[in-house]
């Protein structure tokens, strides 16, 4: 019984910092979502692309590891613009599903242009991590990391959302669109700066990522709607809801895992997001909207 | 009802294994029908403003159900079809009801009809043990002995029987879209797409009108998942059960035009001789190259012609309201 009580409790830490990860996958998606309205539903295939960069910089060209990720996050971010000018901003006053549907052919498009120019091998950077050893319990550094990361990103980001001008100017615009215009802000431009930090963030994740997994094209299908259930069980745009709807499902994929098979807790996680719709539509901790 | 026109067309459709002696051919018009058939299927949600990823899940369970029922028990897909429609169905309405009583609508109701097709996808591949997982499954064959055909068993090599089951099937598809069309229900769905609250209040009953289209959508699309299965023998939730399936029948529905009669069927037309067209000029080592060119065509289209390529001709005729 001892023993399998500690193999729980490395399941559970496991899920904690997993739920990191997909934190900061949410976060970009979230304050795209608040600010703009819009669901990237191709977010991951952008992380996928940036996970590809690193891959390329380091294994062909020979960047140092970390030049290559400041690049990722760069050229997602830039890759972020586009896709609001090219894609989104031509949709934007058209009905809401049809925002949801481009970006789901942007997704189509992504992964299978990545499988073009890519092929599909899985391919790994190759850096190896330690594993953190507590007694009988060992956690991958490469997960700490990526959820220390991840928090640091969050709080980062709330300074900046509370305390500059552009970060109180966001706020505003995700409040009430049609007034910001007459108080001398331009939408346009905060929705492009917006479209800029949620490909860095993004990129972030794709370098989080690229650490603990495999790159290969269908990658995205694998995190993508992970990430945007996330968001919509936090509440829209609701940042601290999105962290503990990112715990809640690592706990469910982690455990269920644990005791049944990887896919089970799968099928918990989106179980529970399909009966919390029901439940509470506006999100954990959403207000009535 | 059914015009000349339509009687002639049929007709002619009907001649085609006569004149034409092609296997490739009749297997692209087979594999046309079905998909023309579910397309239409998803498009009498679709063109209320229902817009569903979780069709891949009808399809899915349509497609295993039958194909599990008859390699683990050996019942007859004839009454494997009806319990995966009926399985479909139940789900459909599990979801649907929840959704359309608390007013889940738009972007909420496409992520949780998202979510269902990622619940079905895993508990297949989850129970990989029975249903072959990730490397899917064949129907066991029946054909045994030199023979050509099973009745019980829903098999055929002759591809002119499945040419007509595919051609009576997708007729009966585009017949349920014009009774909806002609019934008082499509004026409620219109009502309610355009504004729940004021449908309601002149005594639509929103929940019913939607889960009972929904009903119809989910039945039609798991027939289809059955029939496909049958057809291909050979089912994987890549193709039948997953968010990429589900997005085929997005775009295809859209490329054709979602708010016309033949609509999906021309969707259903024009993705296919893309992805044919490509196989034959470039070949097969190139395999995601239709992917990206219909990736890229869906967002084109969603931005320039969201009324796709029917919608849009028929408007041109008329040039009067689009026929919403």
């Amino acid at each position: 019984m001892e023993i399998f009580d500690i193999f729980l409790l490395e399941t559970v830490l496991n899920g904690v910092l997993f739920g990191g990860v997909l934190a900061l996958l949410a976060l970009g998606l979230n304050l795209i979502f608040g600010v703009i309205d819009v669901v990237w539903i191709c977010y991951a295939e952008l992380m996928m692309i940036g996970m590809y960069t690193v891959f390329y910089l380091t294994k062909t060209f020979g960047w140092n590891l970390f030049a290559a990720f400041a690049a990722a996050i760069v050229i997602v971010s830039v890759l972020g613009v586009l896709l609001h000018v090219l894609v989104i901003r031509p949709v934007l006053d058209s009905e809401p599903i049809n925002q949801l549907l481009v970006t789901g052919g942007m997704l189509t498009f992504m992964q299978a242009a990545a499988t073009l120019a890519f092929g599909i091998e899985f391919r790994n950077v190759g850096v190896s991590m330690p594993s953190l050893v507590l007694g009988e319990i060992s956690l991958p550094w490469s997960r700490i990391s990526a959820a220390l990361t991840a928090l640091v990103a969050m709080v980062l980001l709330w300074l900046f959302l509370k305390k500059t001008y552009l970060g109180t100017a966001i706020r505003a615009i995700s409040q009430d669109r049609g007034i910001m215009p007459l108080v001398g802000v331009s939408p346009a431009r905060i929705y492009l700066t917006t479209s800029a930090i949620g490909g860095a963030l993004a990129g972030l994740g794709a370098c989080l990522l690229v650490l603990q997994y495999d790159v290969h094209p269908a990658i995205g299908l694998s995190f993508g709607p992970l990430t945007f259930m996330v968001c919509v069980l936090g509440g829209l745009g609701n940042m601290l809801g999105g962290f503990i709807a990112a715990f809640i499902f690592a706990q469910l994929i982690s455990i269920g895992g644990f005791y049944f098979h990887i896919e089970w807790g799968y099928v918990m996680a989106f179980a529970f997001f399909i009966v919390m719709m029901f439940v509470r539509p506006q999100g954990i901790l959403g207000g009535k909207s | 009802m059914i015009g000349r026109n339509w009687i002639i067309a049929t007709a002619l459709l009907a001649c085609v294994p006569l004149a034409v002696s092609s296997l490739y051919i009749l297997h692209v018009l087979i594999t046309l029908l079905i998909w023309a058939f579910i397309y239409t299927g998803w498009s009498l949600m679709g063109r209320f403003g229902l817009v569903s990823f979780g069709h891949g899940a009808f399809m899915g369970i349509g497609a295993y159900v039958v194909t599990l029922l008859w390699n683990l028990q050996g019942i007859s897909p004839w009454i494997g079809i009806p319990l995966g429609m009926l399985l479909a169905v139940a789900v459909a309405v599990l979801i649907g009801y929840p959704c359309f009583r608390f007013r889940i609508t738009g972007h909420y109701f496409a992520l949780v009809t998202l979510a269902l097709t990622e619940v079905v996808r895993s508990i297949i591949i989850a129970l990989r043990d029975t249903t072959g997982g990730s490397l899917g499954i064949t129907p066991a064959s029946a054909l045994k002995d030199g023979a050509t055909w099973s009745l019980t068993a829903l098999q055929c090599s002759d591809k002119r029987v499945f040419f007509y089951a595919a051609l009576v099937c997708w007729l009966v598809g585009i017949w349920i879209w014009q009774r909806i069309d002609q019934s008082m229900m499509r004026h409620a769905m219109q009502a309610i797409s355009q504004e729940e609250d004021a449908a309601a209040s002149v005594g639509v009953n929103v929940t019913r009108a939607k889960l009972t289209i929904t009903v119809i959508s989910a039945a039609m699309t798991a027939f289809g998942g059955a029939l496909y299965g049958q057809y291909q023998q050979y089912i994987n939730p890549e193709t039948v059960a997953s968010l990429g399936v589900s997005l085929q029948m997005v775009f295809a529905v859209i490329a054709g035009g979602m708010f016309v009669k033949l609509g999906p069927t021309v969707g259903a037309v024009f993705t296919l001789l893309l992805t044919e067209g490509l196989r034959v000029g470039i070949g097969n080592q190139i395999n995601s190259l239709d992917s990206t060119i219909y990736g890229l065509m869906l967002v084109l289209f969603i931005i320039y012609m969201p009324d796709g390529i029917l919608g849009k001709l028929m408007e041109k005729r008329r040039a009067g309201p689009r026929a919403a």
